[in-house]
């Protein structure tokens, strides 16, 4: 069965000249301890659809959907006591600028304590010594020492290893990662994505990662959904997208990469409309 | 030939003051680097953030003075702490930055954006330069309509085109281009890339490309500047480079770079199938 399932997802913002579709009818489920990719351009919707998920769209947002479930429950209407009792200890969440998601005022340290407090419930002393043993698991070195800095005084992937270590520290069934690795470099994505990837597997925790990178989504995903300006394009397991795109689209994304130009000239999304439009 | 640009040991302090807590501390960017590209070519600049990479770029456009070395443009020594360069100098060096949405002031329009740089650095009436940047808005896949237009009305995309419309309006011989595709899609990336390829060869310009992607670097540079910690690690034609990578930082960059290879996509899936079968 799946853990989150979702079906004929709409959302719809309110806006000075009319309501904008973000999100047009999508169908999204992961299973447990799988690795599901989102992947799809600015514009694509794929961040807004998991932000209606943990309620963290503005009130402008119009959310409708047959069917929000996680772990066989409707999650759609809880009151908000319940759905904090849900999103930071079941499904958690990281975000793309790990330095702007931590608050520069106080140490990382009191920020994953804090968070072991008030979700998990636990006393100083045990908040203290479980941010060191999660500091240590997420890889952060000289942990005791980090505890004590503060955001700035760290780099960004460090302070998205801290991000990580408060996502997994209620040991979530499932982890929504939202282009965890965009500001990072390529070296430090590689860490991170692996820290991902062994943290899914040792926890065997579903992974959700939103994405624009490719190169990201066939290092990681078990499963791909594509989207495109709101709608689902395209679907499949990974190996099977990227042998054999079904979708336009998928072929467009995929040729553009770089690496697989063949010409001088990378074709173009708009290329390939064309071309499917005249034949 | 003469090279376009060459720089010979350039070196780059930054200067830290003293705060309350603590004494003033300098700070070496750059280490002593040497480079040379030669007119119509692409030089890539390949590093992490921190390796001093965009400090090369700004030494380059001549935006800083460097501590030390020598810069030489069209085989003319520059040095922009003895004397402010000239609009004719400013007129053959430009740069494109990597945000889009910084680098273009929101209460200016597009138009006025364009004639700027002939405001400052040129004598031409201002009939022609409105002319100018109408043909040169064309020339980057915009319509002239877009002349009364201000920044927020446009995609990423299209700013980065303006962008790089604004480094072109002088007529420059070198493009110094600061991670600019970095910021974009896919899709909006390989539209970009596509327009400096075909504005290369019309105009015959060289580029100075920094980025830290290698599969775009792949694509579009003939030669490759390794940079890691203010000091050139390797230099090499894009062939030898991406074929034998000889430093073992370079090795690491590209065992970093994810590959979208069918074959190791497979391999990938097989281990965690195994693992998994392994584990239950």
């Amino acid at each position: 069965m799946a853990l989150l399932n979702i079906r004929n997802l709409t959302v719809k913002f309110a806006t000075a000249t009319g309501s904008f579709t973000a999100v047009d009818g999508i169908d999204v489920s992961v299973d447990k301890g799988e690795v599901l990719a989102i992947v799809g351009e600015s514009g694509s919707g794929k961040s807004v659809s998991m932000l209606a998920v943990m309620g963290l769209l503005p009130d402008t947002a119009t959310i409708t959907a047959d069917e929000i479930t996680y772990d066989g429950q409707d999650i759609s209407n809880l009151t908000p006591a319940l759905r904090r009792k849900l999103i930071g200890r079941e499904i958690t969440m990281i975000f793309q600028e790990p330095v702007a998601s931590l608050n520069p005022s106080f140490t990382t340290g009191f920020q994953i304590e804090e968070v072991l407090r008030l979700n998990l419930g636990m006393s100083r002393r045990e908040a203290r010594a479980r941010a060191l043993e999660l500091y240590r698991a997420v890889g952060i070195p000289e942990p005791e020492e980090k505890l004590k800095a503060y955001p700035h005084q760290m780099s960004g992937g460090q302070c998205q290893r801290v991000m990580i270590a408060m996502a997994i520290a209620s040991n979530p069934r499932l982890l929504i990662a939202d282009e965890p690795t965009t500001a990072l470099d390529v070296t430090i994505q590689k860490q991170i994505l692996d820290l991902l990837m062994k943290l899914q597997e040792d926890y065997g925790m579903a992974l959700i990662l939103i994405t624009h990178d490719m190169g990201v989504v066939a290092e990681t995903a078990d499963r791909v959904v594509v989207q495109y300006k709101g709608k689902k394009m395209e679907e499949a397991d990974v190996l099977s997208l990227f042998e054999s795109p079904q979708n336009p689209y998928t072929r467009a994304l995929l040729s553009a990469l770089p690496e697989n130009a063949t010409g001088d000239r990378l074709p173009t999304v708009s290329d390939f409309f064309t071309q499917e439009a005249a034949g | 030939m003469t090279a376009v640009v060459e720089g010979r040991t350039i070196i780059q302090d930054y200067h830290i003051p003293g705060g309350l807590f603590g004494g003033a501390k300098t700070v070496r960017a750059l280490k002593g680097v040497d480079f040379k590209v030669e007119k119509g070519k692409t030089l890539a600049i390949v590093g992490e953030s921190g390796s001093g990479k965009s400090t090369l770029a700004r030494v380059i456009a001549l935006i800083d003075a460097p501590t030390g070395g020598e810069l030489l443009i069209d085989g003319q020594r520059v040095d922009i702490s003895a004397r402010r360069p000239g609009p004719e100098m400013r007129s053959k060096v430009q740069m494109v930055f990597q945000n889009p949405y910084g680098s273009l002031n929101p209460r200016q329009k597009i138009g006025d954006v364009l004639m700027e740089p002939m405001v400052i650095n040129t004598q031409v009436p201002a009939a022609e330069r409105r002319e100018r940047a109408e043909a040169m808005l064309k020339k980057v896949g915009l319509q002239p309509e877009h002349f009364n237009r201000y920044p927020h009305m446009f995609s990423g995309g299209q700013r980065q085109r303006i962008a790089i419309a604004r480094a072109l309006m002088l007529n420059p011989s070198l493009l110094v281009l600061d991670e600019p595709v970095s910021a974009l899609d896919l899709s909006v990336q390989a539209q970009v890339l596509n327009l400096l390829a075909d504005l290369q060869d019309e105009f015959g310009l060289t580029y100075v490309f920094v980025s830290h992607d290698l599969s775009v670097v792949r694509y579009i540079a003939d030669d490759v500047m390794v940079i890691s910690k203010g000091e050139a690690v390797e230099q090499g034609s894009r062939e030898a480079i991406f074929a034998d990578p000889q430093h073992p930082y370079t090795r690491q960059l590209f065992a970093a770079t994810p590959v979208t290879d069918v074959s190791a996509i497979r391999t990938r899936v097989e281990r965690r199938r195994l693992a998994r079968a392994g584990a239950v």
